[in-house]
């Protein structure tokens, strides 16, 4: 009999699959326009994936761990995230 | 003054089977420790929460919100290397059946007991094994024990059986509610030092845990399309394969539990007057007690009969039995609970699938379906499963299942 794995337990190392860019998935993508962002870091907190982080003052996506849900354009307090169609190439 | 009495010796206790599951958990020293109270289980929380506050468990105890809970709880705790202990009864046990599926599915050693009680349906609180017998799919090692003194020695040992890095399967020791949760007997409850070193070969740090320097997920990743489905074929047949060993643990288990403690039960199942016997009764759980006087008195009478305690229920100590059963002339099965769909109960389909496999489908078997909902399995019921099933050996017809209650 051939086994995957070495283990009794249904367990499997998570490594390969933990830095897996999920960003195809997206079909819309979050824009923040940066004149309207009030920086209250509110975007940051209710990210599902944990995409958005704070880089010199500002909020940057890393747009290969977002997967388009737009929760953050939703929330935005002062309505600065915009969500733009991905182009079909 | 402490209402637990463990100590460098052994002391004999008169306790009742709630008492004697939470001294059985006390002495193996779990690291966490859930359970929601229900009838008729709920001392068995009780006590452990009165022995943690006088100090002498130290764990964890996790007060939850539901029997799901408590299994998810133990679960995780038990996941990250922890010795866990739960207890439940009846609508507890159907309410953490995912939970119960996790632990087997996952490999994780859970320790549980379960107070034998009717299911829901027709609401009654009275004992049965009707919810012990609804989760014989779940992939747990399930034993049904007889006496007070049996439990308390069955949790211990289930740890033995549990954490073996060659097991690893949760265990859930079965007792029949009512008759042993509230029954007070002379219960020996063994020191802790003896315990210590009689749980000492598990050295726990040997078994495989969750660390965040490690991380893992559940099941086998979707890189390819049949990963997934091959994966989970690859685990089902681990698990499968392990139930299997657990028949030879459990022997092994038990001979040392003896050599340890001066008590063993068997292993598998217990033969009472079987080697000469012409005609068997299968029974397990608290009637088995009940069953023996009866024998013995057939005994006096001359007729060659015998008795076998099914202490191990998953798996299902399918050789055992054939080995055992090999050559007797009929069997008679006391069934506490119903099998729907095969309109008989539990015991009596399970054993005759083992039968069949085991060349033995010709020796006439009849069932014997008695004690639902509390009610008595009696002398009386029991010496008319020993007469219909020398009729039947005698080449009678007799009719295959009996409801002895509703007769």
């Amino acid at each position: 009999m051939r086994f995957r794995s070495q283990y009794e337990n249904a367990w499997y190392k998570a490594g390969p699959v933990l830095g897996k860019p999920v960003g195809d998935w997206r079909y819309q993508r979050p824009v923040i326009k940066g004149d309207k962002c009030c920086r209250c870091g509110w975007c940051y907190l209710i990210c599902p994936t944990g995409c958005i982080r704070s880089e010199n003052g500002r909020f940057v996506i890393n747009l290969d761990y977002c997967k388009g849900c737009g929760i953050c354009a939703r929330e935005c307090p002062v309505s600065a995230i915009a969500m733009v169609p991905e182009e079909v190439e | 003054m402490s209402e637990a009495r463990i100590g460098s010796e052994r002391i004999v206790e008169v306790c009742d089977g709630n008492k004697a599951v939470a001294y059985g958990a006390l002495l193996c020293r779990p690291d966490v420790v859930a359970v929601y109270p229900i009838t008729p289980q709920s001392a068995v929380g009780e006590w452990l929460c009165r022995f943690h506050d006088e100090g002498l468990l130290e764990a964890e105890v996790v007060r939850v919100e539901g029997e799901n809970s408590s299994m998810g709880v133990c679960c995780s705790a038990s996941l990250l290397g922890g010795r866990v202990f739960t207890a439940t009864s009846s609508w507890g046990l159907l309410f953490m059946y995912d939970g119960l599926l996790y632990a087997s599915g996952y490999r994780i050693p859970v320790v549980m007991t379960n107070a034998n009680r009717e299911t829901p349906g027709i609401f009654t609180i009275g004992n049965s094994s009707q919810d012990m017998m609804s989760v014989r799919d779940a992939g747990w090692v399930q034993l049904n024990v007889e006496s007070c003194q049996e439990i308390l020695d069955s949790v211990i040992m289930a740890y033995r059986i549990a954490e073996d890095p060659a097991i690893l399967l949760p265990v859930m020791v079965c007792y029949d509610g009512f008759y042993l949760s509230y029954r007070k007997e002379p219960v020996e409850i063994p020191s802790q030092k003896e315990v210590d070193s009689f749980l000492a070969p598990l050295e726990r740090s040997k078994r495989r845990i969750l660390s965040p320097e490690d991380p893992m997920i559940f099941g086998i990743p979707s890189f390819f399309p049949r990963d997934e489905g091959e994966g989970c074929t690859e685990f089902r047949y681990k698990h499968s394969a392990a139930l299997e060993r657990v028949k030879t643990k459990v022997e092994e288990v038990d001979q040392d539990f003896g050599r340890t403690f001066g008590r063993s039960y068997g292993g598998q199942l217990e033969g009472y007057r079987t080697d000469d016997a012409e005609i068997v009764l299968v029974a397990t759980g608290s009637c088995v007690g009940t069953a023996k006087v009866v024998v013995d008195q057939r005994r006096e009478e001359g007729l060659k009969v015998g008795l076998i305690k099914l202490r191990l229920f998953r798996p299902f100590p399918r050789e055992k039995l054939i080995q055992v059963l090999q050559g007797k002339r009929a069997i008679g099965v006391i069934d506490r609970s119903v099998c729907f769909g095969w309109h008989c109960g539990h015991l009596y389909m399970e054993l005759q699938a083992a039968l069949a496999r085991g060349g033995l489908a010709g020796i006439p078997t009849l069932d014997f379906i008695a004690g639902l909902a509390n009610l008595d399995i009696t002398e009386e019921q029991i010496g008319r499963a020993i007469e219909l099933t020398a009729k039947v050996a005698r080449g009678e017809e007799v009719q295959e299942v009996s409801w002895l209650s509703l007769e």
